[in-house]
């Protein structure tokens, strides 16, 4: 670790000025000492990783033998393959839909939680966060219990009104609805302890002005708790969208992307190529297409709420 | 609690009639959104329910039309089956191993670095450093599968239990809420400190990192949550099913070409009781939105 603390010490070097800073200089090691770990690991585990991904994306490399360079080979692979693209887009439509839902019905819970006028506060709240204590494999279960075909609750509640079976497992958009429910009962809880905080931190001034001026509910909702909380609604939409973006597990122990290939997500189509079929060159450019389509939600939400703010 | 309308003195006789008038406005608005609120929290609580009930029925029951919602026949014979079928201790003390070791480096490492971030902003590369990690969290390692499986190999990591470990210790979210409470703490401490001769690991280890408590505390528990309930990292990691983490093995049993319902269950009700026995202990550490609120950064 001392080897690699010369180097970041001399590169922050240009006011090593005798006299004026020394009581600073006597302090570089201690930052150094003390961040060291997760500047280690940040490089072990994030930036060579990204490094030999972007590296291998241009080559054919199998994980095992040597990497041939074939340019950007993998690249033109991968636009012109329809199942990439089919994860593309099922993806994005997922993000789509969930990340609106989970945000109304957090920030709506979270609302309710701290009125005034709702009883049972806290017990509710135990019901809401419990989700968040179940892995996404037994949300996944959970999910699948309910809403099997021939033997779930959901279907049965179904034909006892006396419709026809629902086809759950087996239609693709059915399927992704199951996923989007699920995504948004476990997604809940977090977020909604994030909109408690800033919910309880708006002042109650504003609220009483706005009352004595005659604003109903719905209007100090839209003008008051909106633009105080916009903040944090910006962080909890762009965690959405990222979390949505790299959904995985759940859907692995809720339908394995089903039915068939349908609803396979990027994460779980680069996982399959990467692993199951040894294609790592391949499987290293999508990882790079959808590090830059998180890289330009990210932006983007950060430049939308940049104008909001201005 | 200003709201507990005006003060006696100043409310003329027409209070009484008006106060009462407010009373039936504020019941009108309490009864319809308690409904609605308790409405969602059954809508939240049933597939939990539901789940749970169901890992008590005889598997006879669990197809047996029409559904009751209790059992007729509470058993246990899925959990029995689930642990005679399966070495569900062994994937259980595998997953506790792998948390808790990765708990308490996280813990550390993350305390370490938090306030290495708060207190020395003045220098340039701490700044850097931060927008370094405030990254990761964009583009988090998840999406670059294969290539931190092959960095992994070659570290010699795979099939380890130190390749379960290592990776997941840095985490930024870890990071921040540490930043940000330590920024709260005024820098007179550590002047005081500097002044009366201690040295800065000093300062920090004997002086900060016991301030920190509340903060150790809600990181550790979710960090624990993280590692219990994590996926992806064990997938890629793990091969042999003697190392096998309880969500891995979960997943071999739903991924069977006939999943056996009884046995699934209750091995998913069997997976998530240490984590309620630790929300039930330390909740006050989950749920206080003070602390979560520096997750905001």
């Amino acid at each position: 670790m001392t080897a690699t603390a010369i180097d970041p010490e001399r590169l922050a070097g240009p006011r090593k000025r005798p006299g004026k800073a020394p009581r600073r200089v006597q302090y570089r090691l201690a930052p150094l000492v003390l961040a060291g770990v997760n500047i280690v690991l940040f490089g072990v585990f994030f930036v060579w990783p990204g490094g030999l991904g972007l590296a291998y994306s241009f080559t054919d490399y199998t994980g095992i033998g040597t990497a041939n360079f074939i340019g950007l080979e993998n690249y033109e692979r991968l636009f012109g393959d329809p199942t990439f693209y089919t994860a593309l887009t099922r993806t994005l439509l997922f993000a789509v839909i969930s990340v609106p839902l989970m945000y109304v019905m957090s920030l709506s819970i979270a609302s309710l939680l701290v009125s005034n006028y709702v009883k049972g506060k806290s017990a509710a709240k135990l019901v809401f966060f419990f989700p968040w204590l179940i892995s996404p494999i037994v949300a996944g279960v959970i999910w699948r219990w309910m809403f099997g075909e021939s033997f779930g609750f959901v279907n049965y509640v179904v034909t006892r009104l006396g419709a026809d079976p629902l086809a759950w497992q087996t239609d693709p958009d059915l399927a992704l609805m199951v996923v989007v429910m699920a995504a948004t009962w476990g997604g809940t809880a977090f977020n909604m302890l994030i909109f408690i905080a800033a919910l309880k931190n708006v002042p109650r001034a504003y609220y009483e002005a706005a009352e004595i001026d005659g604003a109903n509910a719905w209007q100090r909702f839209r003008h008051i708790t909106l633009p105080s909380i916009a903040p944090t609604s910006f962080l909890v939409i762009l965690l959405s969208s990222l979390g949505a973006m790299k959904e995985f597990a759940m859907v692995q122990s809720l339908n394995s992307g089903g039915p068939g290939t349908s609803n396979t997500f990027l994460i779980q189509y680069i996982y399959e190529t990467g692993f199951k079929r040894a294609d790592v060159g391949y499987a290293s450019a999508v990882s790079m297409i959808l590090l830059v389509i998180l890289l330009s939600i990210a932006m983007l939400q950060m430049w939308v709420n940049r104008r909001r703010a201005a | 609690m200003s709201t507990t309308t005006a003060n006696p003195e100043t409310a003329a006789p027409a209070a009484p009639r008006r106060r009462k008038a407010r009373k039936i406005r504020e019941v009108g608005t309490a009864v319809p959104l308690t409904a609605f609120m308790w409405l969602l929290a059954a809508m939240y609580a049933f597939p939990v329910l539901w789940f749970l009930l169901s890992a008590f029925k005889p598997g006879s029951e669990l197809f047996q039309y029409p559904l009751t919602f209790l059992p007729e026949n509470p058993t246990i014979g899925g959990f029995e089956k689930a642990w005679g079928r399966y070495d569900f201790l062994l994937y259980f003390s595998n997953t506790l191993a792998v948390a808790l070791t990765t708990t308490l480096l996280t813990v550390m490492a993350s305390a370490m670095c938090g306030y290495a971030l708060a207190k020395y902003r003045d220098q340039r590369w701490i700044r850097i450093f931060f927008i370094c990690l405030l990254a990761t969290t964009m583009l988090p390692t998840e999406v670059i599968l294969s290539p931190t499986f092959l960095v992994i190999r070659d570290l010699g990591m795979y099939d380890s239990f130190a390749g379960l470990v290592v990776p997941s210790i840095m985490t930024a979210t870890g990071v921040f809420m540490f930043r940000q409470f330590f920024i709260s703490i005024p820098d007179d401490i550590i002047e005081a400190a500097r002044i009366d001769g201690a040295r800065e690991t000093g300062i920090f280890f004997r002086i900060m990192l016991p301030m920190s408590r509340p903060i150790i505390m809600t990181l550790a528990i979710f960090s624990f949550q993280w590692r219990w309930n994590d996926y992806i990292w064990p997938l890629i990691v793990v091969g042999d099913e003697r190392k096998f983490t309880l969500q891995i093995a979960l997943r071999s049993i739903v991924g069977a070409e006939n999943i056996d319902w009884p046995l699934l269950l209750a091995a998913s009700v069997m997976s998530i009781l240490p984590l309620v026995l630790i929300f039930i202990v330390f909740q006050k550490y989950v749920m206080n939105e003070d602390i979560n609120a520096g997750l905001k950064d």
